[in-house]
């Protein structure tokens, strides 16, 4: 088993990876109850990028549920596999519910709000890095983040049940750029009201 | 004044609930009735009958409504839109469900932009269901005309790509999840379902006659037509800039676009 490399991304902060097709990634939720969202994009052509409706669709058609876990297969915007979900010691990951912004901040949480970091902010400063912008951003994955939708239609932010050095693993179908925000959001109880590090590491399979 | 980046856990937290305790009393007030106001044909700008598997691209000024009507049936109709000012703002759908605490779409709700904006007011709806958590079909689920190829053509002909389209909204589609969390499809809308929604930005719109992506039958079954109009002026205490403290703080970001 090649380590290809082993990060640590500190609270608040983003990060970026190519992951080549057949490499399995793990992020680790080192201190527990810390939302790690993610965006996934195919490296050789970015306008191929994941889709969070194509992924849930394609799950229900499965009798599958509106999370996801071991066994859900990230899917993008063409219908074709990126990354497949290996491993999962949490049991369910967000990818209805989107990115933190200052923007939609402002709304939810009050004006006063809007000048606290968000997660788009990370995002657009590592897009920016491949020559992507916001136009660029979908729906992402929330990794870790327990977002339930309710038989009667409420959809909130509840307290993560993920455990201190809990992970999940993810093996890439194609070669993805993979983004990631280290959630900074303190507003709801996604991050346990305190932002921590995560570890990221790449390896062969 | 309190400093928002150093507060006690505790006190995220009780912030935190207040807010939702004041969502779910909203959810759980009564719905506002559906109100169709009746249209003069003075107002009227545009109106057609979209086939099935067809679609519009449709630019609508701030204060125009779009009536659309399920005159069949059919088990939903791919929706998207963008500023037209500024099309990388454009509909976002988790943001549109978080942001109002519910995956219920229905009259005085409205749709929100990625910048915190409401695009369009949800001003009247009777009440079939729109779902934008699975949203429109795509060639996965059919090899014939569907929503995620019609929104992609649609864009093309604002001048976009699929780099701008993003989930989208599928009305007239019942969802609803289940006690296994699995969304599941609570059965066809009724012939004559409609909902209006007002442009509350200038607006570039597809919209398409496909079904939703859960809809058991994957082939639009009748026509889908929409009236735009020319809708009264927005008065103070206009149902959908009230509903909700946070469709309030969305009007106040989207007030503060055209006040520059």
């Amino acid at each position: 088993m090649t380590i290809i490399s082993d990060t640590i991304v500190p609270a608040r902060a983003p990060y970026s990876a190519l992951l080549k097709a057949g490499r399995i990634m793990r992020i680790i939720d080192l201190k527990s109850q810390q939302a790690v969202d993610a965006l996934f994009y195919n490296a050789q052509d970015t306008t191929e990028r994941y889709s969070a409706q194509d992924t849930l669709a394609a799950q229900a058609a499965n009798g599958g549920r509106y999370d996801l876990t071991t066994g859900s297969v990230l899917l993008s915007n063409e219908g074709r596999a990126m990354l497949k979900i290996i491993a999962d010691t949490c049991g369910f990951h967000d990818t209805c519910a989107g990115a933190c912004s200052c923007e939609s901040n402002t709304v939810r949480f009050g004006h006063e709000t809007r000048f606290m970091h968000s997660c788009r902010e990370n995002f657009i400063a590592e897009l920016g890095k491949y020559g992507m912008t916001k136009r660029d951003l979908v729906s992402n994955v929330n990794f870790f983040m327990n977002v339930p939708i309710r038989p009667n239609g409420e959809l909130t932010v509840d307290d993560g049940v993920s455990e201190p050095g809990g992970y999940v693993e993810l093996q890439a179908e194609m070669d993805v750029l993979v983004f990631i925000s280290n959630c900074p959001q303190v507003n709801n109880p996604c991050n346990g009201f305190t932002p921590t590090p995560i570890q990221i590491t790449i390896r062969d399979a | 004044m309190l400093d928002l980046d150093k507060l006690t856990p505790e006190q995220y937290r009780a912030r935190y609930e207040a807010l939702q305790a004041q969502a779910r009393a909203r959810a759980a007030a009564a719905t506002p009735v559906a109100n169709f106001a009746d249209i003069a044909t003075k107002d009227i700008i545009q109106q057609d009958t979209i086939p099935p598997g067809w679609y519009v691209c449709l630019r609508l000024h701030k204060g125009t409504a779009l009536r659309v009507t399920n005159d069949s049936g059919t088990p939903g109709a791919a929706m998207f839109m963008w500023n037209a000012d500024e099309t990388s703002e454009r509909y976002n759908a988790g943001d549109t469900a978080k942001l109002q605490w519910t995956t219920n779409f229905t009259t005085g709700r409205v749709l929100f932009s990625d910048m915190g904006r409401v695009l369009a007011s949800v001003n009247a709806d009777t009440g079939a269901g729109h779902d934008t958590i699975i949203g429109p079909n795509s060639p996965a689920q059919t090899a014939g005309r569907n929503g995620r190829d019609n929104l992609r053509s649609a864009a093309a002909k604002f001048g976009l790509s699929r780099r701008d389209v993003a989930p989208a909204i599928s009305l007239f589609s019942p969802v609803a999840v289940d006690d296994a969390g699995c969304m599941r499809w609570r059965g066809n809308p009724p012939a004559g379902a409609a909902v209006e929604l007002r442009a509350e930005m200038n607006l570039l719109v597809a919209l398409s006659n496909t079904p939703a992506a859960l809809s058991p039958v994957q082939e639009a079954t009748g026509p889908v037509s929409y009236i735009a109009w020319r809708a009264p002026a927005v008065q103070a205490d206009d149902l959908c800039r009230n509903f909700t403290e946070e469709a309030a703080r969305g009007f106040i970001n989207t007030d503060g676009f055209f006040a520059a």
